[in-house]
Formats: structure tokens, C-alpha cells, sequence
């Protein structure tokens, strides 16, 4: 199966890996794409370590640039305080906004997890589920509409990709990026990460160039967010839309760890999971694991799964 | 022939050979549903079951298999239940106390290590035990020369895997910490839950006490010296967050009462309490108790507690054995506590007063008190 999202994005090379800390593959999925010479990493993610590359370049053996997106961001900070306290108060009511979605999405989704578990005459139980799920399907878009209203209310009139100290800082980035072949994106913390690519538009700077990312990398680079953990040690587990992606992989939603986070082994989780999300690839990026997106269409490495409707978790494609 | 449990459990003679191919084949304590059935094989006049159960007789006696040195015992065990004992085996004028020589399960304390039966359903946790994947945190020696207490006092701090002086960190207080590094695992879980996101980075201060009956038995002394020395020099030396929301204190037994009381006698320094099988023994009327004189400055001040408890923290996680003396005491303590406006949230297991059972809740505990960064890191 080749899985043809819907809808087209500008074409671009995109490589999403599984985890790299124990089984690293960056450097065979990049040799695979024939990508030589320097590359540029964004290590944001990982906050205060952001500087701490040294094992990920002697991984790849070639020349590692970090575009220190982290830093950079914290010099703006330092710099433009006006900018850092609107970022906050966005911040804040993104926080305030979160909670109530969390409010709803509890009671939605245990109305759909009761109704998948139920075992009636499916003439009448069948619409009744797709009908729960299609509540809560509603719900989340609605919550990423309030969410982009938020964010487009602040771009307007807090300007921030005009202000002095991020353009400064991402002309720098692209004049780094101008030099490199390839750019890498790590994991970490998944909002900061988002937060600070947007923030310096580092996608836009590396305009043509492959990107290669994984974990909160390969989360943040879809069209939207979604946070997972079905066993946490306090709550239900209900999975939540976060955010809108930076929106370079269309109609998929990455799950780095998916089988350490999820319930793969629960058909009825797996199934609202992905008829929730139905449209798009809901992959389990698992280590070792790889989905390519030409700007056509994803292909998967073999041993790369996604979940099904049915409540299965399928090879995508053996490349 | 081939003998079964229930072969076992009716009475009349049971063929030698059959009998020991049985013991030989099965694991023991054998459990069946929520029946546990005990073998002895031995010379012996009497062959006794000692538990710390509390509500039921603390000694249960075997039978012998007619015309065998096998004995048995069965007794109910709830399912997830973790029951630590001992075999008292009797000859003559000789009591010995025996670890269980059919079980190869053993908990261990300061005291020793007794045995263990697992009630069916009940699992070791995984988070428990070592993972190869998650990075190792450091554990640091100290020495502080208190003038509260008088005279030099050891510590262990228990540095998480990546620790920088870049970033700040919660404190955790860890009453009987070695103990708690010894026989509850506490560094693997440590580990482990920062590990899997599940509660920050924290740096824990372990501490010890070579007098703990006296000194956590809300001495004002102990209070003083975590307080207004160790936190202190614990800020000054390692980068920490510094503000009572991001401090913890904890303790299990007398440990728990020395965490409560000095998060007492300290309104607002703490900001969360984990307080395992609390030694809050208290009287409704009178001081009168029967715990023995080592109670008196503990029923002294949880009566002084119950009369006025303030609010000393914001959250309280709290956990008791069923099977533990203390689990009325705590049960008392939880709707008082739940009064003064603190987050509480109380758990009880079906275990007894024992480093196993402390550590089986901590994950519930850390993880509510110091919520990780579960949701939002992918790495």
C-alpha cells in the first residue's frame, strides 16, 4: 500500500525515523537519500542540553551545524522582553483553553470507548459509534480552530516575525542552512520545539532541503499535534490535540514510542485512535522504523505500522 | 500415582513418593484462586505460620500428612495480596524462626529478610526493577556538621542522570533514605520514573538517623535540622528550584511522622508530603496508649495535630497496608487531613508494614506529587 494524502503540500523530502538514542538510523536514512555534506540539526527540544550533539554527530560522522534554536529564542527573550510577555499571556491562554477541551474530550471519548464496547445488533450500535466518534472528531477540530484563532490573534498584532531580534536571528539561521544539505530535527520537549521552529519560521528557511526528524521532531512537522500516553500513572490516557503543526507532512499523525505509549495490543483503543484521526496516517514510529514522504506520498520502511480502523496495527509499506 | 491439591486436602493416607514428586513439581506457597497452600517438610512437634496480619491470629499452625514429615497449612490470601512471614518450627523446648525453605521469595529488611507469598494477581512492578534503557542517576555522600543536632550527620543526595547546573531542580526530603535506597530500590525508581517522563528530574536528599525513635518522633531538633540546615546547604550546593512548590518531604513509619511534623512545624516550606503506613498512633481521650513509652511524643503530637492541623503543605499522598496495626490510625487521619483544605489522596494495599509495600506506591505518589513530563516530551 502507498498511502496519497488528500491533499498536496509543496514538495518536499521528508524522512521520519524512530527514536535515534538507542537504535540510531539517521545516517543509513540519510546515505538512502544520497543526502552528503553538512548538515544542520535542531536540538531545541531538548531545552538546556540543546548544545549536547556530540553523539549524534559521531553517529553520522560528517559536519553537524546546530542552528541552536533554543538559545537563540532565549536571547530574543533577553532582548525584547515585550515579545516574551506576549508569548506568555498566549501561552497562558492556550493553557486555560487546553483545560476546558480536556474538560469535553474526557467525556467524549469515554462515550466512544463504551459505545465501541458494546456488542449489540450493529444495525442500530453502528451508527450510534460512528456518531460518538464523530463527536469527538468535532471536538478536536474545533479546539484547533480556537487554537489558530488564538495564534492568528498574536501574529497580527504582536508581528513577531517582523520584529528586529528574530529577523536577526533567522537570517543567521539561513544563511547556515544555505550551506547545509540536509536539516535535522530531534526530539524533546514537543512545545517548546513547535514554539521556537515557528517562532524563527526554521522551516521556511530550509525551504528545498530534505528534512530528516524524529520523536517531537517528526510531531511538530504534521499539520497538528497530538499528545499520547495510554497508561500514564495518573489520569485516563486520553490522547489530546495540542496544536497545529508546522504542516510539512500532510494527513499524519507520527507516534514516536507508540508501542511503549500505546495499548497497541487493544483493539477498540487502537481503533478509536485511529478513526478519531481517520484521514490520516496514524504511524508508530517506533526505533527502527522510517515513513518517507516525497511530497507525493508516504512510504514506510518494513516493520513501520500504522493503526487501523479496525483496531489492527498494519505494515504501511515494505519500500 | 499422581497426587493434587485436593488429594492434599482430604484427609486418610497419602502415598510418600506421590507426595514428595508433588512438592517437587509445584511451587510453594501453592496458590490456587484466593487459597494459599503452605508445605513443611521436616522432624518437628509443631510447625507454626507467623504473619503480620493484622486481624487475624498472628501464628497459624500446620497439620501433618498422616504418617509423613510433611506438613501443611492452607489460609486465605486475597488476590494482590503480599503476605511476609516466618516458620516457627517447634521441637521440644526449641522454637526456631525459619525463612520458608520451599520459597525462594524473600523481603528484606534492617532486621533481616523474611519470606513472601504472593496473593494471586500480585506482580512485582515493573518500574521497580532495573532498566537497562533508563540512564543511571548518581548517588553523592555528604557529611554536615549540625549545630542543631550536635555533632556530625551523613547524607546521600541522589542526582538524576543528566543533572546540570544549568537547569533547576525540585528537592525531594527522604526520611530513612539509605533504607529506602536498601530495601524499597528507591534509586532504580528514581531512575526508572524520570526515565519514562513520569516525574521530573529531582534531586532527593537522603537522610538517616542514627537515633529515629527519638528524633522523628517530632523532636524539634529533627525539624530544625532538616529545615534550617539541610535545605539551606542542600540550595547553596546544588541547583535547585528553591520555593516550596518545588519541595517535597517524605517518610514511611516513623519516617512519616518525622515528615509531618516537620512540614508542621514549618507551614509553607513544603509543598508536597508522601507519608507511607504513618506511625500516627493517637488518643481520643487522655493520653493513655498502649504503645509503649517510644509512643508518648508520637501521641502527643498527632493529638496536637488532630486539635489544630493547620494547613502544612498543599498536597498529601498517603499510603497504608490493610494488614498493618497502623491502618486505623491512617484511616482516622485521612478525612482530618482532607479538612484543612490540603489536596490529599489516600491508598491502601493489601500488604503489611514493610519496605516492599512502601515501595510498591511510589510511583502513584511521586507521580502525583511531582508530575513529569509525560505528555509533552517525545525523545
Amino acid at each position: 500500500m502507498r498511502i496519497r494524502p488528500k491533499r498536496k503540500k509543496k514538495a518536499a523530502t521528508v524522512c521520519l525515523l524512530g527514536p535515534q538514542r538507542l537504535e540510531p538510523t539517521l545516517d543509513a536514512a540519510l546515505q538512502s537519500h544520497g543526502v552528503s555534506g553538512q548538515l544542520a540539526v535542531v536540538t531545541a527540544g531538548w531545552e538546556e542540553r540543546e548544545a549536547e550533539i556530540e553523539e549524534l554527530s559521531e553517529h553520522v560522522g560528517r559536519a553537524v551545524v546546530n542552528l541552536g534554536v533554543y538559545e537563540r529564542v532565549e536571547d530574543i527573550f533577553e532582548r525584547d522582553p515585550e515579545l516574551l510577555t506576549e508569548m506568555r499571556k498566549r501561552h497562558d491562554r492556550l493553557r486555560a483553553l487546553q483545560d476546558l477541551y480536556r474538560v469535553r474530550l474526557g467525556y467524549a471519548l469515554e462515550a466512544a470507548r463504551t459505545m465501541l464496547g458494546r456488542d449489540e445488533d450493529p444495525a442500530l450500535l453502528a451508527p450510534e459509534q460512528e456518531a460518538a466518534i464523530a463527536a469527538v472528531r468535532e471536538l478536536d477540530d474545533q479546539h484547533l480552530e480556537r487554537i489558530r484563532e488564538i495564534v492568528a490573534e498574536f501574529q497580527g498584532r504582536v508581528r513577531p516575525a517582523e520584529r528586529d531580534h528574530v529577523v536577526r536571528h533567522k537570517r543567521e539561521i539561513t544563511s547556515i542552512l544555505a550551506d547545509s544539505s540536509a536539516l535535522c530535527v530531534a526530539g524533546g520537549h514537543v512545545a517548546i520545539l513547535l514554539n521556537r521552529m515557528r517562532l524563527l519560521d526554521v522551516v521556511g528557511a530550509a525551504e528545498g532541503l530534505p528534512i530528516f526528524a524524529w520523536s517531537a521532531g517528526a510531531m511538530v512537522l504534521g499539520e497538528r499535534i497530538v499528545l499520547f500516553h495510554d497508561s500514564p500513572p495518573q489520569g485516563p490516557g486520553d490522547a489530546e490535540v495540542l496544536e497545529a503543526g508546522l504542516g510539512v507532512c500532510p494527513d499524519v499523525v507520527p507516534l514516536p514510542h507508540a508501542s511503549r505509549r500505546l495499548r497497541l495490543e487493544d483493539p477498540t483503543r487502537v481503533a478509536l485512535f485511529a478513526r478519531r484521526f481517520a484521514g490520516s496516517l496514524c504511524v508508530a514510529l517506533d526505533e527502527g522504523t522510517r515513513l518517507d514522504w516525497d511530497g507525493d506520498s508516504y512510504r514506510g520502511r518494513p516493520g513501520t505500522t500504522h493503526l487501523t480502523a479496525k483496531g489492527a496495527v498494519e505494515e504501511v509499506e515494505a519500500a | 500415582m499422581t497426587i493434587t491439591l485436593g488429594d492434599l486436602r482430604r484427609s486418610g493416607p497419602i502415598d510418600f513418593e506421590s507426595l514428595e514428586e508433588f512438592v517437587r513439581e509445584n511451587e510453594f506457597p501453592l496458590i490456587d484462586g484466593t487459597t494459599a497452600t503452605f508445605i513443611y517438610r521436616g522432624h518437628a512437634d509443631e510447625v507454626l505460620l507467623r504473619h503480620w496480619i493484622y486481624g487475624l491470629s498472628s501464628t497459624q499452625a500446620f497439620t501433618r500428612i498422616a504418617g509423613t514429615e510433611f506438613w501443611r497449612l492452607e489460609m486465605e490470601l486475597p488476590a494482590q495480596s503480599r503476605v511476609e512471614y516466618k516458620l516457627e518450627v517447634v521441637n521440644g523446648d526449641e522454637h526456631r524462626l525459619v525463612q520458608d525453605p520451599l520459597n525462594a521469595n524473600f523481603a528484606h529488611d534492617p532486621f533481616g529478610a523474611n519470606s513472601v507469598v504472593y496473593g494471586h494477581g500480585y506482580e512485582v512492578p515493573d518500574w521497580s526493577l532495573p532498566d537497562p534503557e533508563a540512564r543511571p542517576g548518581e548517588i553523592v555522600e555528604h557529611v554536615l556538621g549540625s549545630d542543631v543536632l550536635g555533632g556530625p550527620r551523613d547524607f546521600q543526595v541522589y542526582l538524576p542522570a543528566r543533572y546540570r547546573e544549568t537547569r533547576r531542580y525540585p528537592l525531594l526530603v527522604v526520611h530513612d533514605g539509605e533504607d529506602f535506597l536498601r530495601f524499597a530500590g528507591l534509586k532504580i525508581i528514581l531512575d526508572n520514573l524520570i526515565h519514562r517522563l513520569e516525574i521530573p528530574p529531582l534531586v532527593a536528599v537522603l537522610t538517616q538517623s542514627p537515633n529515629r525513635m527519638s528524633e522523628y518522633a517530632d523532636d524539634e531538633n529533627h525539624a530544625k535540622f532538616i529545615v534550617e540546615e539541610l535545605i539551606p546547604i542542600m540550595e547553596e550546593r546544588y541547583s535547585l528550584v528553591g520555593v516550596p512548590a518545588a519541595r517535597g518531604i517524605m517518610g514511611s513509619s516513623f519516617g512519616a511522622v518525622a515528615s509531618l511534623a516537620t512540614a508542621w512545624r514549618y507551614p509553607g516550606t513544603f509543598s508536597a508530603l508522601l507519608v507511607q503506613s504513618g506511625s500516627f498512633a493517637f488518643t481520643d481521650i487522655g493520653d493513655e496508649h498502649e504503645g509503649g513509652p517510644v509512643f508518648d511524643p508520637v501521641v502527643k503530637f498527632v493529638n496536637a495535630f488532630r486539635e489544630e492541623p493547620g494547613k502544612p503543605v498543599e498536597k498529601v499522598y498517603m499510603s497504608c497496608g490493610t494488614y498493618e496495626p497502623m491502618i486505623y490510625y491512617n484511616r482516622s487521619m485521612v478525612p482530618l487531613l482532607e479538612r484543612t483544605g490540603m489536596d490529599v489522596r489516600y491508598t491502601e494495599a493489601r500488604d503489611g508494614h514493610n519496605w516492599e509495600n512502601w515501595r510498591d506506591r511510589l510511583r502513584e505518589g511521586l507521580s502525583w506529587l511531582f508530575p513529569g513530563p509525560l505528555w509533552m516530551v517525545y525523545e
